[in-house]
């Protein structure tokens, strides 16, 4: 460890004037950070928020010094210093000493971070070895010591095991051994919990808080969602296309935000204790709209018996199989005995952890997977018994949006043609001149400009895509919608406009919505009912109201209590 | 193709109500922009298509028209080097103890290879009775050549262009062969064949595998089983073996066969590729998404997935292209590959091995530095290409 290195009692980092460009092609750069400065004290935890495009995450590859150099420009005059040393200057040998040792970090992906070909005893006891000089049994010791301090169960055993035999979580939990092993002063964790549900998101929280506190470190966390900041910061510095809008102490942040940004963040999340008739979103903060200080009233949400049923869903089953030996197959039930109905122009919140088939009973519905058991009724047949032929019409009725809108939409289509294409499949509109008008008229709906029907979609933001997937779905004029976490990989500010728009065409069209989502306050803020699954079974249906606040079964229960919580006083 | 003006995408054409807009890159033509700032990639683009633009010509006979004319001596050297200075040509020497006559056109017929055959031919036309012809062949045994001199002699006023006495260049710009064509417009002629077969059978090849792939990757399930069944039987079986047993059935030497030889060999790496392409793909929310609106296999397979996919299919046909123009030469020169009558890179570098004992470099040199230029120009282009179109580089994704 290089220990000659002098702390004052100041603060453990300090990032100055930091500006980084990327270079895109011979002649153009794109400036992702223009010019921040801010501390990371010492003994606490500071969180570094913003939406992606903000270069929260780049600052702190930065600071590590892992910036690709091929395509990087670090401006000279920045600084990074750390005890004393300017680390945009100091020489790779002796940065890689303090990476790893020094200041270490844990990053989104568990599972893509872990090699998985070696046992993670021998990834911990590498990094021991390579910081620590520790070798043999020492090093093994070292590192069951430091699975059990992470609270990874029998770390006797499973300091054997390959990262594949462990779950996300635990993972996760290998990685922050690794990542303290070496006694680091500061921890940088980028979006740490992004990957997990929100069980696991809680228990990591809180051991990250637990050991900070315990080794006296400085953690720099890295995330775009304010109410986990809430939980565990100290510090607060947000961040926005490069640049710092506002930067304290957690508690004024939260209580007296300064920047219309910040404002705007705060409140643009949906909250599990009101419900607006409209979510506010970021321009309304940022050009000083009065919508943005309007107190909205809240809306009534819940399904009353008296309510006309659009699809009655019976005994769904799913089975996968995977083979097994040489002639033996498995059976895996991803959804077992799934019974419900949905009401017109009302939603149905789907929400469970990773693995608990919500998705899978989306894309049964939609006979994007075969259903092994069970019946769906609509308009008095069953979908599910259907031929493909006698399906077809249909198909248009019931769509889904998906989760990415990166990968939904065809990148070698204008998005013309992706809107014009399910009509001239199913015959709707008379002409190809109808077709286009009606594409130009949902252009219009979802809030895109004309010009769009010429672009690709690449040239679109995420939530600008997910706008042309809910078009192409409203070019079918479908009854119902399923949402398979079509919020999910948006950001903050964007989610809000999606789901006002998903909320719009609802009262318009009286759509019915199946939202699938692993965000439980989304969920409450949507949905009419709410169905939680787990392990592909129904847990618990009931109002969406009545389930947050009296939720019946333990595990809803638990599930609502890893919620979290944001900024309480 | 890729084009820098954007191509027009196929939705305005059915949108009469004009909207001001300005067309927008679509990904080809991003991957085009990419392309023209690498400059080896354009260099290479470049002399790809000078190769081609050669073929062009030479296919329709507007250059290289002649290269079997025997315009030089025998083993004429290339002009830079200057005529031969030991005296003569090599071949004079040699024809000297067989013929003592030094009749220089008698010099002519001796490497005359068909001369044999016109005798053959002769003498049956003057004994029709196949009985017969064996005696009247004995009788001229005397003086084989007899017949054929004496016509020579006749007919040298009647056909002139084929008349060997017409005055020979010591030296042709890149020297002459053992027959005194010029080596120059020969290799010109030889990369028209080479290269027309090397695009034809990657083409071929290509088609195949794509397609073959696009099936097992799309329906998986028996389908991908019984094509990788097929695939497994047919990569295990050596390669030469397996060109040998296509050029016995085929039962015929030409540029056909060697295309559907290489062609129907070749598709093994273009399927496994394709196929994979294709199991990625199918999982795709975007196919999903095409299955949600009610579009169809087929639709799926060719409209959705396939422009995705093309680039992999177009980086392979060219790295096929370049394997194909090598494996030409290779058929060729073991004497699997085109007819006599036909030149070609591969039958260059075959007569070369003999020639290069007597000292005569240049129908090698000159073969190998147009393969090798343009063998080495299309790899480097493919590998501009394929960082062109590599999608990881596509845009920036905001994750």
């Amino acid at each position: 460890m290089a220990t000659d290195l002098q702390f004052s009692s100041g603060p453990v980092i300090s990032v100055r004037n930091l500006r980084i460009s990327f270079r895109l092609d011979r002649t153009t750069t794109f400036d992702a950070v223009k010019g921040i400065s801010f501390d990371v004290p010492h003994n606490s935890t500071t969180a570094l928020v913003g939406e992606s495009g903000s270069g929260k995450s780049v600052t702190s590859l930065a600071i590590l010094g892992l910036l690709p150099p091929e395509n990087s420009i670090i401006d000279p005059r920045s600084e990074i210093i750390y005890g004393g040393r300017n680390l945009v200057t100091v020489p790779i040998g002796e940065l890689r000493a303090l990476r790893g040792g020094d200041i270490s970090m844990i990053f989104q992906e568990p599972m893509t971070s872990l090699n998985p070909v070696f046992t993670v005893g021998f990834q911990l006891e590498e990094v021991l070895r390579l910081h620590m000089g520790m070798t043999g049994r020492a090093a093994r010791e070292r590192a069951v010591a430091l699975l059990h301090e992470v609270g990874l169960p029998d770390p006797q055993r499973r300091v054997d095991f390959y990262p594949s035999q462990l779950s996300g979580g635990q993972q996760q939990r290998v990685m922050i051994a690794m990542a303290i092993a070496c006694e680091p002063k500061l921890l940088i964790a980028d979006e740490p919990t992004t990957a997990l549900d929100v069980t696991i998101q809680k228990q990591i929280l809180d051991l990250i808080a637990e050991l900070q506190k315990k080794h006296q470190m400085s953690v720099l966390f890295i995330t775009h969602d304010l109410a986990v900041v809430g939980e565990i910061a100290d510090h607060v510095v947000v961040m926005r296309n490069g640049e710092i809008r506002e930067k304290g102490p957690a508690k004024q942040v939260f209580e007296a935000p300064q920047d219309a940004y910040t404002k705007a963040l705060l409140k643009c999340r949906p909250q599990l204790d009101r419900r607006p008739v409209r979510l506010p979103v970021i321009d309304d903060f940022i050009n000083g709209s009065p919508r943005a200080a309007a107190d909205l009233p809240d809306r009534r949400r819940g399904v009353e018996p008296g309510d006309p049923v659009v699809l009655t869903v019976k005994d769904l089953g799913k089975s996968f199989y995977s083979r097994e030996g040489l002639f033996g197959t498995r059976e895996f039930k991803a959804v077992k005995n799934v019974s419900f109905e949905l009401r017109k122009g009302k939603t149905l919140g789907l929400v469970g952890e990773s693995g608990s088939g919500k998705t899978t009973v989306g894309l049964t519905l939609m006979r994007l997977h075969e259903a092994t058991t069970g019946q769906a009724i609509f308009e008095g047949r069953d979908l599910l018994a259907m031929s493909q032929k006698e399906f077809m019409p249909y198909k248009r009725r019931i769509q889904i949006i998906f989760q990415n809108p990166y990968a939904s939409l065809n990148p070698r289509f204008t998005v013309g043609q992706i809107l014009t294409e399910p009509m001239q499949i199913h015959g709707i509109g008379t002409g190809a001149q109808d077709r286009t008008d009606l594409a130009f008229e949902l252009l219009n709906k979802v809030g895109l400009s004309e010009v769009s029907f010429y672009k690709y979609p690449h040239e679109f933001s995420g939530g600008q895509r997910q706008r042309i997937a809910v078009a192409r779905c409203l070019t079918m004029k479908p009854d119902i919608l399923i949402c398979d976490e079509s919020v999910s990989a948006l950001d903050v500010s964007v989610q809000a406009q999606v789901l006002n728009l998903l909320q719009d065409l609802q009262d318009e069209y009286k759509l019915s919505y199946i939202f699938i989502s692993h965000d439980l306050a989304v969920v409450k803020y949507i949905s009419d009912q709410v169905m939680v699954m787990n392990e592909g079974e129904i847990v618990e249906i009931a109002n969406s109201d009545e389930i947050y606040r009296h939720p019946k079964m333990p595990y809803t229960q638990k599930l609502l209590a890893s919620i979290p919580k944001g900024w309480a006083a | 193709m890729p084009h820098d003006v954007p191509m027009k995408s196929p939705a305005p054409a059915l949108a009469p109500r004009e909207i001001p807009h300005t067309v927008s890159p679509g990904l080809w033509t991003l991957a085009w922009r990419r392309l023209r700032n690498d400059y080896v990639g354009m260099v290479s683009l470049a002399i790809v298509g000078a190769f081609i633009v050669l073929m062009i010509l030479s296919a329709t006979g507007l250059i290289a028209g002649d290269w079997s004319r025997e315009v030089g001596t025998n083993y004429a050297p290339p002009s830079f080097i200057g005529a031969d200075v030991e005296g003569g040509t090599p071949a004079a020497p040699a024809a000297a103890p067989t013929a003592p006559p030094p009749a220089s056109e008698y010099k002519t017929s001796i490497v005359d290879p068909i001369g044999d055959v016109i005798a053959e031919l002769k003498g049956e036309k003057a004994a029709p009775a196949v009985p017969g012809a064996a005696p009247g062949a004995e009788e001229k045994s005397v003086d084989p050549l007899a017949d054929v001199m004496a016509d020579i002699k006749a007919g040298k006023g009647v056909k002139g262009e084929t008349a060997p006495a017409e005055v020979r260049a010591a030296t042709l710009p890149f020297g002459g062969d053992k027959w005194g064509r010029d080596v120059l417009k020969k290799t010109i002629k030889g990369s028209e064949t080479s290269i027309f077969v090397g695009i034809m059978s990657a083409i071929v090849a290509t088609i195949l595998g794509t397609v073959f792939g696009a099936l097992a990757g799309y329906y998986g399930k028996w389908v991908d089983d019984a094509f990788n069944w097929f695939y497994s039987v047919f990569s295990s079986i050596p390669y030469l073996l397996l060109v040998l047993a296509v050029a016995a059935v085929l039962q015929q030497k030409g540029m056909l066969t060697i295309i559907l030889i290489l062609g129907l060999t070749g598709w093994t790496g273009v399927f496994r590729l394709i196929r994979a392409e294709y199991l990625k793909h199918k999982a795709r929310e975007y196919v999903q998404a095409a299955d949600a609106i009610g579009a169809s296999n087929a639709r799926r397979m060719f409209i959705h997935i396939f422009p995705n996919v093309s680039h992999v299919v177009l980086v392979q046909l060219s790295i096929l292209t370049v394997g194909f123009i090598k494996a030409e030469v290779i058929l060729s020169f073991l004497g699997f590959g085109v007819p006599v009558d036909v030149v070609s890179w591969g039958s260059m570098l075959n007569e070369a091995q003999n020639e290069l004992i007597l000292g005569k470099w240049w129908q090698l040199v000159a073969a190998t530095v147009a393969m090798a230029t343009l063998v080495t120009a299309f790899s480097l282009f493919t590998d501009a290409l394929r960082d062109a179109l590599d999608p990881k580089l596509k845009g920036r994704h905001g994750h």
